[in-house]
């Protein structure tokens, strides 16, 4: 572990290094200090430098609601994912066979359309005058009036389908892995199938379930296009907030300050994940 | 307690037959090892018996229950597994004490203290499985097993890893815990040796089939089959052609010879027949020594000598070109027989067997350098 011995692991991660300095770290800076701007300021007259760290209490005072809301459809939307993902990665993983590429290639096909076009089709998917609708009125699960888009079931639905490849493919890294001779061995030690997965399955593929859910929340927490296409004004998270104050208010150092709230938001939420699920399922395979 | 029996159980992979027509009793309590060579379907075996297999065909029955198509969990069997399978994400403490919680026993941790100072891992209880040697984590396979009190333990190689200090020491404390636990377990190995001087009863399996059960000591002294005369230690197998019988006798010709075999001593049941004798029921005497007049011989010349301490071995060139295995114990009674001796090896008859030789083979004899079944 000499400075000399180490020198070629600092070389390879330079490429990546200075990528991430000239791209993240450069504009956030620079993002950072926008947030810090004279707030009176705006496009046509100029900014200026006030270090006016009240826009932070000013935007959180304004805009807690988006801000929880976004926490919380994310959460909901990472949980949805792990409960539709977890059955999924480990029939891909265990049962699937021979058929174990084709499904894998069937959970990222979505990604060969953009974003913005898979949502839109949910949009007529989840439509008052669409096939859904119309089958959950017939069957009294909706009121005859009620309605699925713009709802938050819909903001939420439209972010468990567009993050759900994020939660499966890492829970089936993990799961793929699991030697299938330590269930056998559970079995033998009289655990039931539910046991077994409850002893044995999942505490060895709690490094996919976190990796998982990371992958899922972080995005999800950000995103603004379920909410805009999905939902309406009463359902908004907070990218939808920064993107209007980017966009159209043209409030840069609002918009500066609460895309730095998210950040920190999330930064806490996954770090105190991290220190619960985190430590445990590391520390489980070491 | 109840006996542990397999009825024609069998087990086909595809085209593979890995064990064909097993029927096997297992007395309650006994120490039963199983035998054989390296993919001849011993796993597969135990497997079936866990339920970790099912079987193509036939039963597995424990006392008067039917446990064929019982899952896993339900059999009162546990399992040392060969790969040991610990629990990676668990310490040693919570890998043995698995099977007790999954049954909400009582006294968890004082049972699995308890356990783990028999297999001599006290102080082990917090590492992780990642975190011990070979051997260790093979004694918490067993101590994981073990715990559980199971009618039929099931252990397959569990001592395969373990240097030949520990595993003598390890052959000992297993046979001790057996008896005093008085659990059915079902040792399978491929070291004839273990076999013989931990079981009550050995079953060797050659190729997916039984080829003898019976205490050690009767397999050795009468084995019945060639692959159990020269795998349960080494024989001199000679092909040769029965002759008619003569009072308690049957009469042998081999070679332009003819030999006595007691009737008793064959499991022959046809005219091609091997006329075997182990090595160490050979002696061999120079010009001058005198044959024991009971004794039966054949002559050759030594080719081969090598001295193993309690033992010599000598390979003798019969006139018909087979080198036959003798062993000569080095009592300081008699002198070494150098090499290109003339020799005459010969035997009592009682120490004879018969066995029924494939037609068209040959003479078949152990390899000059295996020390198997050198008695000790
Ligand atoms: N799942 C399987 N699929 C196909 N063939 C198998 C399978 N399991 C075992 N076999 C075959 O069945 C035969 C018996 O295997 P088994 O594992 O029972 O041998 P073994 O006696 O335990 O050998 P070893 O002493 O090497 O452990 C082998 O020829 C093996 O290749
Ligand atoms: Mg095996």
């Amino acid at each position: 572990m000499t400075g000399s011995r180490s020198r070629p692991a600092y070389l390879l991660l330079l490429p990546a290094g200075l990528w991430l300095i000239l791209f993240f770290v450069v504009p956030a800076v620079q993002l950072f200090g926008t947030s810090l701007y004279d707030p009176a300021g705006s496009l046509t007259e100029g900014y200026r430098m006030t270090w006016a760290f009240g826009n932070y209490p000013a935007a959180l005072a304004a805009y807690w609601p988006q801000l929880l809301r976004s926490l919380g459809y994310a959460a909901a939307a990472t949980v949805a994912c792990l409960v539709l993902g977890l059955p999924l990665a480990y029939a891909i993983a265990v049962k699937a066979g021979r058929w174990r590429n084709v499904l894998l290639i069937a959970v990222v096909a979505p990604f060969f359309t953009s974003f913005l076009v898979r949502t839109l089709a949910w949009q007529t998917i989840l439509s008052d005058s669409g096939l859904l609708v119309g089958l959950l009125r017939d069957v009294h699960l909706l009121g005859p009036d009620g309605r699925l888009l713009a709802t938050p079931f819909a903001v939420v639905a439209g972010l468990t389908y567009n993050f759900l490849p994020f939660m499966v493919l890492p829970l089936y890294a993990s799961l793929e892995r699991l030697d299938g001779r330590l269930l056998e061995a559970s079995a033998d030690l009289y655990a039931g199938p539910a046991a077994t997965f409850r002893r044995v399955t999942l505490p060895l593929a709690a490094p996919g379930i976190v990796a998982g859910t990371l992958l899922t929340f972080i995005p999800a927490a950000g995103d603004y296009i379920n909410a805009r296409l999905l939902g309406t004004p009463g359902t908004a998270m907070i990218g939808n907030v920064v993107d209007s104050a980017f966009l159209i208010r043209l409030d840069y150092p609002q918009a500066a300050a609460l895309s730095f709230v998210l950040m920190a938001a999330v930064l806490l939420l996954v770090v105190a994940y991290l220190r619960r699920a985190g430590a445990a399922a590391l520390d489980r395979v070491a | 307690m109840a006996d542990l029996r397999l009825h024609g159980l069998t087990k086909r992979f595809g085209a593979v037959t890995a064990v064909d027509d097993l029927d096997l009793t297992v007395p309650a309590g006994s120490f039963f090892a199983l035998l054989g060579a390296s993919g001849c379907g011993k796993t597969t075996t135990l497997r079936m018996i866990a339920g970790l297999d099912q079987p193509t065909a036939g039963r597995v029955l424990l006392g008067d229950d039917d446990i064929t198509g019982l899952r896993p969990y339900r059999r009162p069997v546990n399992t040392v597994f060969q790969s040991y399978a610990l629990f990676p994400h668990l310490d040693v403490e919570e890998n043995v004490a698995f099977g007790l919680r999954r049954r909400r026993q009582r006294d968890v941790e004082a049972q699995v203290e308890a356990m783990l100072a028999l297999v001599q891992l006290g102080g082990y209880g917090k590492r992780r499985p990642a975190q011990l040697s070979g051997g260790q984590q093979q004694r918490v396979a067993l101590a994981r097993a073990l715990i559980n009190k199971p009618r039929v333990l099931l252990l397959d190689e569990p001592l395969g890893a373990l240097d030949l200090t520990l595993r003598r020491r390890m052959q000992i404390e297993l046979k001790r815990i057996q008896t005093e636990v008085g659990i059915t377990f079902v040792h399978v190995t491929h070291d004839q040796e273990e076999a013989m001087t931990m079981a009550d009863t050995v079953a060797v399996m050659h190729a997916g089939r039984l080829e003898q059960t019976g205490p050690p000591a009767e397999l050795y002294d009468l084995p019945a089959t060639p692959f159990v005369a020269t795998f349960l230690g080494q024989s001199n197998l000679l092909a040769g052609d029965a002759a008619g019988r003569t009072g308690d006798d049957i009469a042998v010709s081999a070679y332009g010879a003819r030999f006595t075999v007691p009737a008793a001593r064959s499991r022959a049941t046809g005219e091609t027949i091997f006329l075997g004798v182990r090595p160490e029921k050979l002696h061999l005497a120079t010009a001058g020594d005198d044959v024991p007049p009971a004794h039966q011989h054949v002559t050759g010349v030594v080719t081969d000598s090598s001295y193993v301490g309690v033992s010599s071995h000598y390979l003798v060139r019969t006139g018909w070109g087979t080198e036959l295995a003798v062993f000569a114990p080095n009592t300081g009674a008699e002198r070494q027989v150098p090499l290109g001796a003339e020799v005459c090896a010969h035997w009592h008859p009682r120490h004879a067997f018969l066995l029924n030789r494939p037609p068209g083979e040959g003479d078949r004899t152990a390899p000059a350098d295996a020390n198997l079944g050198v008695p000790a």
